[in-house]
């Protein structure tokens, strides 16, 4: 039994309404408690510092098939930064696709310690599942590709909700996976045929069906399960001029869904949603529209997706996207694929350059919506790692978003299209530690429905990150540097009560982290009859009994049992 | 100066990036010693696999002696001053060279001159794979400078080259300039196949036989063509234009003579 008593620290603990108040954090064991006794725990003097629960990471592609392609089409990658073995943690490489232990290390140095992977086919989710148990440090969970699942558009084509619902508490149960996750709904499918679909009405070829009928088919078996999180989803024309507009509908259309004034949906890495203008050459910023509408809004949230100029590796689900930006960026190697009748796959290596205008729009972009928005409860942070840069450009992104100083040197540096075509230079918000925390902890774990995740109140997980920030001494607005060194490299990362990193350093790289998953339990069980079986025979390439991800693939295992209503 | 002899045969790869006359510069023999390199996985220093020795004579700033072959990054970096190696020498010799001259009177391994700006590489033997082109994946070509080599090279030399010339005086191996958009490729012997695969730009002077790419479309017959601002080649040359299949205008030049299986080509002219 270990005991753990974090002392005068200012503890930022939003969901707990605590801004910056001198106390102390008691650990018993992986869990914060009330007190502790003082003579046998092991005190941390965290006076002058910062004091927050451990970051959870909404949306980074950390594992599955299209990270590890990404892996294998760039050597080139892992060439500019490797990373030596030490006595405590194991050699691995870097950069835009970081290997799976220096993964686990690189977050938790940072102060996170729960991360959500962004998305997985579910015929790939065997091998997902290997890469995350071999990620340290960190709780992980992953998103399951549904939207395009042949199983759920014959079920939503028919209107047969329930059923429909039945079969993916099965899918998510069979890939042990977190949530739903929506990816360019319809244009996956067609995919498969050379098509995309453009607007929210479009149909898909062969299913009768349109996007908006998928995502709004989805969010009522998302209530119906009463999963934890909303769906997760990437809209259509993501990445395409002119793609605000919708974006717009999208929100529109699922409007009406959200009956208690909670959230129905989060769409992430929304910077890649949010284009203005007819083609890139006339390519503006239409991050206003979006967040006027968000301030007005309660039911979706969001995650940013900001770029953060540099070499890295873009990867998504959506293959129709990818193979534009392979049009675009002048023929560079590149991966797609149809998966089967699930889903597709793309990826690109794509450097965002500051002289570049696109890059450099995108860039502000992702800040004026962050900043634009003024509830941060509404907005996280994330890069969608890989696609918008690493997410060790953290501690970056945080920065422009505190710092109105660290934005206008940024600003200088870009291309002139940042300055002309947004309205960053004209924002003076700077963020507080209180609502970085939201953005980064308390924010994403109450979206994803972690009740023990994202704060420090006594029965929350005793994952704590302490960072190097004194907010009575330190302006975090004008020495914008000094806080980011500091959220770069936290001087103490607890995961479950022990203490993994010091001053940026892992010092124990033996706690495995959990895999969470949801087993949503259906009234009745799914409908499993020979006409499915069938189907698997013959449009899968893996069998029907071959499918579902066994128990022995999960190493540490963390169900999340909830009753469902159909 | 500084010569440095290899004191025993090396089985295991030695990384060398230190030997640079940059760094050399203004060092004692005690400083020299103690520079670090890496022997497989075991840090050791250069004086303790060369015996090191300094003379006042300003040109080379540094040679080598002895099998190096095994030795790695020789003049990585460097921005000026002369290396001369008298032996073989191992893979990425003058990686990212900036400027300078190195002269190896022996064999080079891969990816010799890979990365580089400036500056010139002579090698009087044998070159290796990947001579000029970039880490595997990677498409960061030599942007500038000469690299000459007297005898044969292997497969992938001068991969995405974006400038500069590199003369081969014996034949090259596969995807000879694969990838390329500018820059000079000259070899006078034959060359093996798929050179210029998906270049887009720049020119492949070929004086022996080759086979062309499908994807190359014939454009005229020259009776010389222009290397660098000295050397003009006499032929006749075909004149070959592609990759097409990346809509690229890149020039292969294959000599006349020693190509008969070409001739069929000038039916299209």
């Amino acid at each position: 039994m270990t005991e753990i008593l974090i002392k005068n620290g200012f503890v930022v603990d939003p969901k707990n309404k605590i801004n910056c108040e001198k106390m102390d954090i008691a650990i018993k064991d992986n869990k914060i408690v009330k007190k502790v006794n003082d003579k046998n725990a092991q005190i941390i003097d965290a006076s002058g510092l910062t004091v927050m629960a451990g970051g959870v990471d909404i949306h980074s592609h950390i594992a599955g098939a299209e990270v590890n392609t990404g892996r294998i089409i760039r050597p080139e990658d892992h060439y500019k930064d490797p990373v030596r073995k030490t006595p405590i943690t194991r050699a691995g490489t870097g950069y835009s696709i970081p290997s799976t232990f220096v993964t686990g290390y690189r977050y938790a140095a940072m102060g996170y310690t729960s991360v959500f992977n962004g998305s997985i086919a579910p015929m790939k989710a065997k091998h997902a599942h290997e890469e995350l148990n071999d990620i340290p440090l960190l709780d992980k969970g992953t998103y399951i590709l549904t939207g395009d699942w042949w199983f759920v558009l014959e079920n939503l084509a028919k209107g047969n909700i329930d059923e429909c619902a039945r079969l993916v508490a099965w899918l998510i149960h069979s890939t042990r996976g977190y949530a739903i996750k929506v990816v360019n709904p319809g244009g996956l499918e067609s995919w498969g045929f050379g098509r995309n679909v453009h607007s929210i009405d479009d149909q898909v070829p062969n299913f009768c069906i349109t996007p908006r009928e998928i995502m709004r088919g989805l969010i009522k078996v998302n209530k119906k399960l009463n999963m934890p999180h909303t769906i997760h989803l990437h809209t259509n024309n993501l990445g395409v001029p002119g793609n605000y507009q919708t974006t717009l509908d999208t929100m529109k259309a699922l409007e009406d869904l959200s009956t208690d004034g909670k959230p129905v949906a989060h769409i992430t890495h929304v910077q890649f949603c949010s284009f203005k203008g007819e083609n890139w050459r006339k390519f503006k910023s239409g991050a206003e529209d979006i967040a006027k509408y968000m301030n007005n809004h309660t039911h979706m949230t969001l995650d940013m997706g900001q770029v953060t100029f540099s070499d890295t590796t873009t990867m998504t689900a959506d293959g129709p996207f990818e193979f534009s930006l392979y049009e675009l960026g002048g023929h560079l190697k590149w991966v797609n694929s149809d998966v089967e009748t699930e889903s597709s796959g793309g990826i690109i290596p794509f450097h965002y350059k500051r002289n570049s205008p696109v890059s450099a729009l995108q860039w502000s972009i992702g800040l004026e919506l962050a900043l634009l928005i003024n509830d941060p409860w509404k907005i996280f942070m994330t890069t969608d790692h890989p696609n918008g840069g690493p997410f060790y450009d953290y501690p970056k992104v945080l920065a422009w978003l505190y710092s109105k100083k660290a934005r206008e040197a940024t600003l200088k540096k870009c291309h002139k299209s940042a300055r002309k075509k947004s309205l960053l230079p004209s924002i003076d918000r700077e963020l507080s530690l209180y609502e970085i925390a939201i953005m980064t902890r308390a924010g994403t774990a109450q979206a994803l429905g972690l009740p023990n995740k994202g704060h420090l109140g006594v029965g929350a997980d005793a994952d704590v990150a302490i960072f190097n920030i004194n907010p009575e001494t330190l302006d975090i607005a004008q020495k914008y540097r000094t806080a980011r060194k500091a959220f770069a490299n936290a001087v103490y990362t607890l995961k479950d009560g022990i203490i993994v990193a010091k001053d940026g350093q892992i010092v124990n790289s033996q706690v495995p982290g959990r895999t969470i998953w949801v087993d949503a339990q259906t009234k009745d069980p799914c409908r499993i009859d020979d006409d499915m079986k069938r189907k698997f025979k013959e449009y899968w390439t893996i069998e029907y009994e071959n499918y579902p991800v066994t128990d022995h693939y999960v190493k540490i295992s963390d169900k999340l049992a909830i009753k469902a209503s159909v | 100066m500084v010569t440095l002899t290899a004191i025993r045969t090396f089985n295991i790869p030695i990384q060398a990036p230190c030997i640079t006359p940059e760094n050399f510069a203004d060092k004692t023999i005690a400083e020299l010693k103690k520079l670090p390199l890496t022997e497989g996985n075991r840090n050791v220093t250069l004086g303790d696999l060369f015996k090191i020795e300094q003379s006042p004579t300003e040109t080379p700033n540094i040679i080598l002696n002895g099998d190096l072959s095994k030795v790695k990054r020789v003049g990585q970096a460097m921005k000026s001053g002369e290396i001369v190696i008298n032996g073989n020498i191992g893979m990425h010799t003058g990686e990212k060279m900036a400027g300078g001259k190195i002269v190896v009177n022996g064999n080079a391994g891969g990816w010799t001159g890979s990365e580089m700006k400036k500056g010139a590489i002579e090698i009087h033997g044998d070159g290796g794979d990947y001579i000029a082109s970039p880490y595997r994946g990677n498409d960061l070509g030599m942007k500038g400078g000469l690299i000459t080599i007297d005898g044969n090279v292997g497969t992938d030399v001068g991969c995405h080259l974006k400038g500069g010339i590199i003369k081969i005086k014996g034949s090259a191996g596969r995807f000879l300039g694969y990838h390329m958009t500018d820059g000079v490729i000259y070899v006078e012997k034959d060359c093996d196949v798929r050179a210029g695969a998906c270049m887009t730009g720049g020119k492949i002077v070929i004086g022996g036989a080759l086979e062309i790419l499908p994807s190359f479309t014939i454009d005229s017959v020259k009776p010389k063509v222009k290397v660098d601002d000295s050397t003009n080649i006499v032929g006749p040359f075909y004149v070959f234009l592609g990759d097409r299949s990346e809509r690229g205008v890149g020039k292969i030049f294959a000599n006349k003579v020693a190509n008969p299986a070409l001739k069929f080509y000038e039916k299209y002219l």
